[in-house]
């Protein structure tokens, strides 16, 4: 079994080298690191706070401002549920608590086997096609209730 | 004789409607048939209710495809393009086509329509012509001037002259100017910006050129949400195409400009669509806004001047530019001029985006347009500019949209997002929400903004849970009056917007849910039952297969029974009874 570890460790390297000394830099690199950890731990704030010389709590304080970043592991696949307006008015809730049920896990959580973390976003921007779920990278519209089991099989 | 050609619709909406697998069946059947045409991919026409959209061009003409499944391809390819014989029944009807008849298309002239990865299909539609005129025969004063006589105003919410405002950071005095493109788009329920940016992204581009040259800016910086990954994608490739063409670079046109543009993605936070905080974001900090003055054109990006505008704003400037600021006046109305996109969503017959002239009304936008509701429920209220806006009830629906018309609803014309409510939606409920989006998203900077959301978040909260009591009404009113007055930043001013409109228009179902506990949506949880019409029911046992916590029972073929101790009002049996033999009714 081989740790990717050492892995990782050499990209933050690469990042933060690349980034070094350059103003505005500090988003761009948590957006790259996330990238790479799925989520900023702890030690990984310290190293890019170290790396850029900048205060650890300027780090901590610009990571939680965004939701964007996240601090704890995070599963294989990532669930977000729209609760944007229009698909709040078509009824996303109760997609979302289906997927709540099936999951066995809360909106924030990860489901135990690492498998799925499900969150709720404000809006995909496909409103169009209300209401919409994006599981990793693909969106799924015009869903229902019924549906929620079919867009999830190819990701068990 | 020109090849024939298939064009595949794959903005966002496409995509999510199955497009990219269509693209491929076409491929593949393209190839397996040995048929000799072109392939091509566009973006969004705004027929989202219709996608996935496939036009098929041959000499003959051109057809287009709606709701093209990957089965359908074989079949289109087999009678289309080699029997020449087109599949009437699958074709957009005449009444889509009136749809788009009735729009006007300057932002969206080239959406639906080029392909957004293609420089040369932008270029053979003018594009770059503008800033060529530009560079080479206007001063930058004269370009400010000819976007203040088009009467052009922002598109991002405010409705800020643009001339006007590149006239304030042209005058500034800097050795260094930025001029940013506003790209957030946080507002939940709109997707004009993503469409514009995912098909023609260049013409964004090419109106920050235009842009940059009337401030003197040589460095510009697209900042564009991340939940937007096709349309950062798309604009990549359009930097490097226009890089490639000296179109972005030094001296562009031999002209002694020079202009350098970046892309900066943002990581999720609706306050970062101010500006001053958008600004605070691309330098690498929390994104709060601050006090204005200094205004960006004084004191932006860095200490420097800076010049922000919204993606719909500089679509537009090409446009006027080639076709001339009187051309652009001609259309609107006397103060809000040329034409504006609007995101039709929610519960509505053809949702998508529908480009008019300024000064339509709401009923020909929603009911003409829009196809009305999509339902068999009634119209109940149009919601206009998201968290900042509000609802706009039925009798008000031949308000014309323009800037000052839509003011007076007491809602905003904000950026151009509608949402459609029908009567199953309450408006409580809908007020609750926005606070509940303006309360998480408040940077937390003013201290009203901050606590006074959340006050009146729960307020809403007990009403909507039935345990609203006498003189919450009032207490929303107070809250929202001193929120708007002691915020800082558009945020927390018009965080009471929703709730204030609501009361205006729809203080009676407030009245309902505190007084009598009933919500005439029958939308709130907590005042509602279910209940089974004996004479409905068939006993099909579908209900029973839904219900996740066993409360109905009953045998096959025989009344199902609904114990109401065991609901949890979750509707999953009401969405699935194909009879409507499961009902909502007042739980107290
Ligand atoms: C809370 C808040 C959010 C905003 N979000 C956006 C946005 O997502 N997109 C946008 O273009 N403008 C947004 N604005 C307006 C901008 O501050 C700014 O007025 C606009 O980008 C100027 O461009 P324009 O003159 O072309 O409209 C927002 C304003 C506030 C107060
Ligand atoms: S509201 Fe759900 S995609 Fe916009």
């Amino acid at each position: 079994m081989g740790c990717k570890c050492a892995d990782k460790q050499d990209k933050l390297l690469t990042i933060l080298s690349e980034y070094q000394g350059k103003s505005g830099g500090l988003i761009p690199v948590l957006q790259k690191v996330q990238n790479v950890y799925g989520y900023l731990s702890e030690d990984v704030m310290l190293k890019i706070a170290d790396g850029l010389e900048i205060k650890p709590s300027v780090v901590y304080g610009v990571a939680t401002f965004y939701t964007q970043f996240r601090f704890s592991p995070v599963g294989e696949h990532i669930i977000r549920a729209c609760h944007g307006t229009a698909c709040y008015v078509s009824g996303a809730e109760n997609i979302t608590q289906v997927m709540v049920d099936t999951l066995g896990v809360e909106p924030g959580g990860t489901t135990i086997d690492m498998k799925f973390t499900l969150d709720t976003v404000a809006c995909l921007g496909c409103c169009g096609l209300a209401p919409v779920v994006m599981v990793d990278n693909d969106v799924y519209g015009r869903l229902n209730e019924a549906r929620v089991e079919e867009i999830l099989a190819p990701y068990w | 004789m020109q090849k024939a050609r298939i064009i595949v619709g794959l903005g966002s909406c496409g995509i999510a409607s199955g497009g990219r697998k269509v693209y491929e069946q076409l491929q593949q059947g393209i190839a397996s048939r040995g048929l000799d045409l072109t392939l091509e991919e566009t973006g969004c026409i705004g027929m989202c209710y219709n996608e996935v959209l496939v036009d098929v061009v041959i000499a003959a003409g051109t057809t287009t495809y709606k709701q093209v499944t990957p089965e359908m391809a074989d079949r289109i390819l087999d009678e289309h393009i080699v029997e020449g014989r087109i599949i009437q029944e699958w074709t957009v009807t005449e009444e889509d086509e009136k749809c788009l008849n009735r729009q006007q298309r300057i932002v969206l002239r080239n959406c639906g329509k080029i392909s957004p990865e293609s420089i040369d299909e932008y270029i053979e539609q003018g594009g770059y012509r503008a800033i060529e005129r530009v560079a080479k025969e206007m001063s930058p004063e004269m370009v400010i001037d000819e976007i203040t006589r088009s009467g052009l105003r922002g598109r991002g919410g405010a409705g800020f002259p643009t001339g006007v405002k590149w006239g304030f950071a042209n005058k500034s005095a800097g050795d260094k100017k930025y001029f940013i493109c506003n790209a957030d788009e946080g507002d939940p329920g709109a997707f004009m910006d993503r469409s514009v940016l995912e098909g023609d992204p260049h013409s964004v581009i090419e109106g920050m050129l235009i842009g940059g040259y009337a401030i003197g800016a040589n460095h510009g910086y697209i900042y564009v949400r991340a939940e937007y990954p096709l349309a950062i994608k798309r604009l990549k490739i359009a930097i490097e195409q226009a890089k490639a063409r000296g179109f972005i670079g030094q001296n562009i046109f031999e002209s002694g400009f020079s202009f350098e543009l970046e892309i900066k993605e943002g990581a999720g936070a609706f306050v970062c669509g101010e500006e001053t905080a958008l600004i605070a974001s691309i330098e690498g900090s929390r994104g709060m806004p601050r006090l204005r003055p200094p205004f960006p054109a004084i004191s932006g990006l860095y200490g420097k001047p800076t010049n922000i505008n919204n993606v719909e704003t500089l679509a537009n400037i090409p446009w006027i530019i080639f076709n001339g600021a009187g051309k652009y006046a001609s259309f609107g109305t006397e103060k809000s001029k040329g034409t504006k996109v609007f995101a039709l969503a929610g519960k509505i017959q053809r949702g998508g985006l529908v480009e008019v002239p300024m000064g339509m009304s709401l009923r020909e936008v929603i009911f003409d347009i829009g196809g009305g509701t999509s339902g068999k429920h009634e119209f109940k209220a149009v919601q206009l500019g998201g968290p900042s806006g509000g609802c706009i009830p039925s009798s008000l629906l031949d308000t014309p949209v323009d800037y000052d018309s839509i003011s007076q609803t007491g809602a905003i014309m904000g950026s151009g997002g509608m949402v459609v409510m029908d009567n199953t939606t309450c408006m409580v409920d809908i007020a609750r929400f926005f606070l509940n989006f303006t309360q998480n998203e408040s940077c937390g900077k003013c201290t009203f903004c901050r606590i006074g959301t959340r006050r009146m978040l729960e307020i809403l909260e007990r009403i909507v849970a039935g345990k609203g009591v006498d003189g919450d009404i009032e207490l929303l009113e107070e809250l929202a009056e001193n929120i708007r007055r002691t915020s800082l930043c558009g945020l927390g001013q018009t965080a009471p917007n929703p709730v204030l409109t609501t009361l205006k228009y729809f203080r009676d179902e407030y009245e309902a849910h505190i007084k009598q506990r009933r919500c005439s949506a029958k939308a709130c949880k907590e005042l509602i039952s279910f209940a089974i019409i004996d004479e409905r029911c068939k006993g099909c046992g579908l209900c029973i297969k839904v219900c996740p916590t066993g409360a109905i029972t009953g045998e096959k073929k025989k009344l199902h029974v609904l114990d109401a101790d065991k609901c949890v009002r979750c509707g999953q049996c009401v969405a699935k009874c194909r009879l409507e033999a499961i009902i909502r009714v007042d739980r107290w």
